[in-house]
């Protein structure tokens, strides 16, 4: 990937995101309308200049729905990725420090859950539950620890026989404090990459499950419930399907770069 | 070798346990339990829902239930679906076909779009088929499924027509032609992910096998360069990617899932969907299960394959 690690992509590919998201956290600022602001004098509308992105069938604008639906998505990724890291990194320091059955344990249910395929075993889930957002967040960060974990056992595991981290022992630290002052600082940078790849993937896992109605419930707007709405409609006013996809892929392929930019520099 | 595979399939079983005991827990935890799609219909008196509890078994201690299911499970006896009640054995194997033509044909697609790309992206690094590779291997793994498979959808059954927009055949069996008219759209774009990941990653191996002492002798030897990259580097490029093929699997079901659905492809994705419109417990439960055996297998089967192909792994 050495030609887009280079500096000049991964400045972009932030810049983009950066504007991306900035667009999404000012969006009633940016848009004279509302997200749930019925025209019915101007349903189906193509894009023009005072609809940009055209309007659905109730007349409401599909770019502020796009703005406003990517908050939720936005969010959402995020707060997923952080419960992922915090299960992740946890899971892994204990496998990785303790060792013995415990670690065996951990490390089989990781094999598992691994095995599982991902995102029918959160739409089971959230059928289950009915999630509301936030409990959509932690439904979504509780399926992707895994990565996370590995990677963290496997620096635990390389990290525990630093001659650093002996002399440590050998002074008499509490484990604890080992853990906190010298192993998880060490294990940061790679967590940290794995977190932000955790935040493309919650984006994607987001709007699948919307996509399929078991996700954020209309009429609260979200990316993946925009396209599963635009779906009947499609061949008629293929606007309504483009735009939030496009909001989506884009979103996520800039996370995915600075992601691939970070895990290739040495963040010590 | 016997003993190797005998390991590993024995490690594969308490796998196994631990999925099973997941995919009890998570269905048991639904608040009206499995009948709850039941309670909230007023056509379906509270003395039938009883009677329902008691033929499944539903009045039993946890423990009690999963250990009958689990025996169940393992003897090939899985129960009856909510919605039909035909056994849920059948309703997955008469949809298994269609789906396997449908990851087969996408296994296919996927390798004949990643195997130039990442051995010539490897070749000749910084040009343009490498910036390609790049690009299409980032695009590939951002894109969300089911939009590739609606703005396909659109531009060629929608706007050109050249292809049926969905279903596995015009009408009954179908002929050739007409069956893979309308396999080219949900192969593509199932074929999509995988296809950028493995490029991405046969890129970075043929680049290290490339820059082995074994290819500079074959070079100095004066074999010609088709041979060198193409028989002596990239079989060693290949190895690995047999492991990362069969890992790919459990993606590739959360893929077909996506995929079919769009594409109405009548596969075991398109029956996931269905059962979970309808919460037809007993069918989601077998689904999970059988997708996660099948991805326990294939990882094994992988181990196995990279442990007899590539002889340096047995010295251990």
């Amino acid at each position: 990937m050495r030609s887009l690690e280079g500096k000049r992509a991964t400045w972009v590919a932030g810049a983009v995101l950066l504007v991306l998201a900035a667009a999404a956290a000012a969006a009633p600022l940016l848009t004279p309308y509302l997200p749930d602001g019925i025209d019915l004098a101007n349903r189906r509308a193509a894009p023009s200049l005072s609809h940009l992105f055209g309007t659905d069938e109730l007349g409401r604008d599909v770019l502020t729905r796009t703005l406003f639906g990517a908050r939720i998505s936005l969010v959402i990724g995020l707060l997923a990725a952080a419960v992922t890291a915090m299960v992740g990194v946890t899971i892994g320091a204990v496998s990785g420090y303790v060792h013995g059955w415990i670690d065996n344990v951990l490390m089989r249910l990781t094999d598992a859950m691994l095995s599982v395929p991902r995102l029918p075993l959160l739409m089971i889930a959230a059928a289950i539950f009915e999630p509301s957002v936030s409990m959509l967040i932690l439904l979504i960060g509780l399926v992707g620890w895994m990565e996370t974990a590995r990677i963290v056992r496997a620096e635990f595991l390389s990290l525990k026989e630093r001659t650093y981290v002996e002399a440590a022992r050998a002074v008499g630290m509490q484990p604890a404090r080992v853990v906190v002052r010298h192993l998880l600082p060490a294990a940061a940078p790679a967590a940290v990459v794995a977190a932000t790849l955790a935040v493309g993937r919650a984006i994607l896992l987001e709007s699948a499950m919307s996509f399929f109605g078991v996700g954020v419930q209309p009429p609260q707007p979200s990316l993946g419930n925009m396209l599963y709405q635009a779906q009947t409609t499609m061949s008629t006013e293929p606007w309504l399907a483009f735009f939030p996809g496009a909001f989506i892929f884009l979103t996520v392929l800039t996370v995915y770069v600075v992601g691939a930019d970070l895990g290739a520099r040495d963040l010590r | 070798m016997l003993q190797y595979v005998a390991r590993r399939a024995l490690q594969a079983v308490p796998l196994l346990f631990v999925i099973s005991i997941l995919v009890f827990t998570l269905i048991h935890a639904a608040p009206g339990g499995p009948l709850e799609v039941y309670l909230a219909n007023p056509n379906v008196r509270p003395e039938d829902i009883e009677r329902l509890r008691v033929a499944l078994g539903l009045d039993r201690p946890l423990t009690e239930q999963y250990l009958a299911w689990l025996k169940g499970f393992v003897v090939g006896e899985w129960g009856y679906s909510f919605t039909d009640g035909r056994p849920v054995l059948d309703r997955l194997l008469e949809r298994l076909p269609a789906t396997l033509e449908l990851i087969a044909s996408a296994v296919v697609v996927a390798g004949l779009v990643a195997l130039p790309l990442g051995v010539l992206g490897a070749l000749r690094k910084g040009g343009w088929i490498d910036l390609t590779t790049t690009v299409v291997s980032f695009a590939g793994i951002s894109l969300p499924v089911f939009w590739v498979g609606l703005l396909l959808q659109l531009i060629f059954a929608v706007a050109l027509g050249w292809l049926p927009s969905s279903g596995r055949t015009s009408y009954g069996d179908g002929t050739l032609p007409d069956r893979l008219s309308h396999l080219i759209m949900p192969a593509i774009v199932l074929a999509a992910v995988h296809a950028a990941a493995w490029s991405r990653f046969l890129r970075s191996s043929m680049g290290t096998e490339v820059r082995k002492r074994f290819i500079l002798v074959a070079r100095a030897r004066g074999l010609n360069e088709r041979s060198v990259v193409w028989r002596h580097a990239l079989r060693n490029a290949l190895l690995p990617f047999v492991t990362v093929l069969m890992m790919d699997a459990a993606i590739m079901i959360t893929g077909a899932v996506i995929t079919e659905s769009v594409f109405a492809w009548p596969g075991l994705g398109s029956l996931f969907t269905e059962a979970l419109a309808r919460r037809d417990y007993t069918v989601l439960m077998a689904f999970l299960m059988m997708t996660s055996t099948a991805v326990v297998f294939l990882n094994l089967a992988a181990d196995v394959l990279y442990h007899a192909l590539d002889p340096r792994v047995r010295v251990r």
